[in-house]
């Protein structure tokens, strides 16, 4: 533990000191939103946003080396990406003029895949693993200016909008007996949703960032019977999981990510297990 | 549109309306009112159109032709109170959270008025004591009444139940009449019930759906009229004091 905290402070190494504060940070709208996605079974969304943003990095890497335009920057790729597959799929969502799972699937593939083919469209640049799995060597101090401003942005919409995603979500025909614009609120959650997962592509990668966005909400909701204490206690969780994977991952020298995302559903394991049979002594 | 409901002293007016999702209409030239404190039956088969015509009276679906005149807005006149079995029993909600989402509006947080309205409403349905619980883990009857007190929070003129008595025991079934002959002292009902047992003491009017809308008298709750309704033969029989209909085959 001291070797951590002497790597911490040490102010010739700032990365590790970046991913623990990107982690923390960004734990807040992960527990905020993801909760939402949990109560709402909305992971597989969340998974095909997550993987379409590939496609969006690999357009920022493309642009900046083939074509020279470099303001895009791969986390306004995958945000531009996010967004477009956010929109695409509330679209579906409310006009529900085409399956839903057959357009989940296309988005998560198609984004993937046009990222791979940038990615090898762009010289120098063939090796997807960093975004795919996640690197915190990523994360410098203006992404992690960019986390700070945007989990301020979802919370403060979180907390705006709490009452109106709360009613939609539970009961959204009755949301809309009430005059509630449902599909506002559908379009609101899923942007919340986008702008949420590229915030942590870097620490976890596209890949495993829906696991680090449903297992802390999932593991809060064995505690909470109210949506808002399911909330707070998964924002505990997310910041939990990012220290002691980003620990771990120092002692063992192990992918950031991969630990995380481990430690989390064996977390999850235990706490379900314990969870149930607690209920069940006091059954007995 | 307003002087003219006022001048028949009617609360809701349809009139000549069609609905259809796709080319077939669901709803076909539907013509009736309804008058402030009627209790109406609305009956018919699965996918005769009950739950469209009422998501029009609504406002949640616009009609193909016709129109609907009320008495007042739309959101603000209409309580909904749904089937809970829909809902998801995994969702972290208490029962004041339910009732309380009852009030909600477009934008902003819930006043003190609010969750005075949301605590008065669960103390009219008796479920005072039962805010701070889980929504999921009350009773059958319990959340059907928690549902209730959240279409009562706002205040609304008329309250809607789709299918009231599904999922409940017998004896929440009779609590909850008991509740709604009170509740249609001050309120318009609109059921949607194949209970018609449950119904029958308190109904004012009978309005058959089956693609057309036809109104019935009260005392026409018979095999008869049950049998047009559902277009196939059904039995109504008497079960010690009340009525209850089944079927001949799965509908």
């Amino acid at each position: 533990m001291s070797g951590f905290l002497a790597i911490l402070s040490n102010p010739d190494i700032p990365f590790i000191r970046m991913a623990l504060l990107a982690g923390v940070v960004g734990s807040i709208p992960f527990g905020f939103i993801g909760s939402f996605v949990v109560v709402k079974k909305m992971s597989s969304i969340a998974g095909a946003i997550s993987h379409s943003v590939l496609g969006g990095i690999g357009l920022a890497l493309y642009l900046e080396t083939v074509v020279g335009f470099s303001l895009l920057k791969p986390m306004g790729g995958a945000m531009l990406f996010a967004v477009l597959s956010a929109i695409i799929i509330s679209v579906v969502i409310i006009h529900g003029r085409e399956r839903l799972d057959t357009v989940i699937g296309a988005v998560w593939a198609v984004g993937m895949s046009l990222g791979l083919l940038f990615m090898a469209k762009t010289p120098g640049y063939g090796d997807p693993m960093s975004y795919l799995f996640g690197n915190i060597l990523l994360i410098g101090r203006s992404q992690l200016i960019m986390i700070a401003v945007f989990s301020a942005i979802i919370l403060i919409a979180g907390i705006l909008f709490y009452n109106q995603l709360l009613a939609v979500s539970f009961d959204a025909d009755f949301a809309e007996t009430r005059g509630i614009n449902t599909a506002w609120y559908q379009i609101i959650i899923m942007l919340l949703i986008s702008i949420t997962v590229v915030l942590m592509v870097s620490f976890v990668g596209t890949v495993m960032v829906i696991a680090f966005l449903t297992l802390p909400p999932a593991m809060a909701s064995l505690f909470s019977k109210r949506l808002s204490v399911m909330i707070g206690l998964s924002i505990i969780f997310s910041i939990l999981l990012s220290v002691a994977g980003l620990y771990f991952s120092f002692i063992f020298d192990l992918p950031t990510g991969s630990v995380t995302i481990v430690f989390a559903g064996a977390l999850y394991i235990i706490l379900r297990v314990v969870n149930t049979v607690v209920k069940r002594i006091r059954m007995v | 549109m307003r002087s003219k409901l006022k001048e028949d002293g009617s609360l809701i007016r349809v009139e000549n309306l069609s609905f259809a999702y796709e080319t077939e209409d669901i709803i076909r030239d539907a013509d009736f009112f309804i008058n402030r404190r009627d209790v109406i039956t609305v009956v018919g088969p699965n996918g005769g159109g009950k739950t469209t015509l009422l998501r029009i009276l609504m406002g949640q679906l616009k009609p193909r032709k016709g129109r609907v005149l009320i008495s007042g807005a739309q959101s603000r006149i209409f309580g909904y109170v749904p089937q809970y079995s829909t809902m998801d029993p995994s969702y972290p909600i208490t029962a004041f959270e339910v009732v309380l989402s009852g009030r909600v509006k477009n934008f902003g947080f819930y006043s003190r008025a609010d969750k005075q309205a949301a605590a008065d409403a669960l103390e009219a349905v008796g479920q005072e004591d039962s805010g701070h619980k889980s929504f999921f883990e009350l009773s059958g009857g319990q959340r059907q009444r928690v549902l209730i007190a959240r279409a009562l929070a706002p205040d609304p003129e008329v309250l809607i139940l789709d299918e009231p008595t599904a999922n409940i025991d017998a004896e929440a079934e009779k609590q909850l009449n008991v509740l709604l002959k009170k509740l249609s002292l001050e309120h318009t009902i609109i059921l949607v019930t194949h209970d018609l047992g449950f119904v029958n003491e308190m109904t004012t009017r009978v309005l058959c759906v089956n693609r057309h809308v036809k109104e019935h008298p009260v005392d026409s709750l018979d095999d008869g009229l049950i049998a047009s309704a559902y277009g196939r033969q059904v039995k109504v029989v008497r079960h010690d004091h009340d009525l209850h209909h089944h079927e001949g085959g799965a509908e």
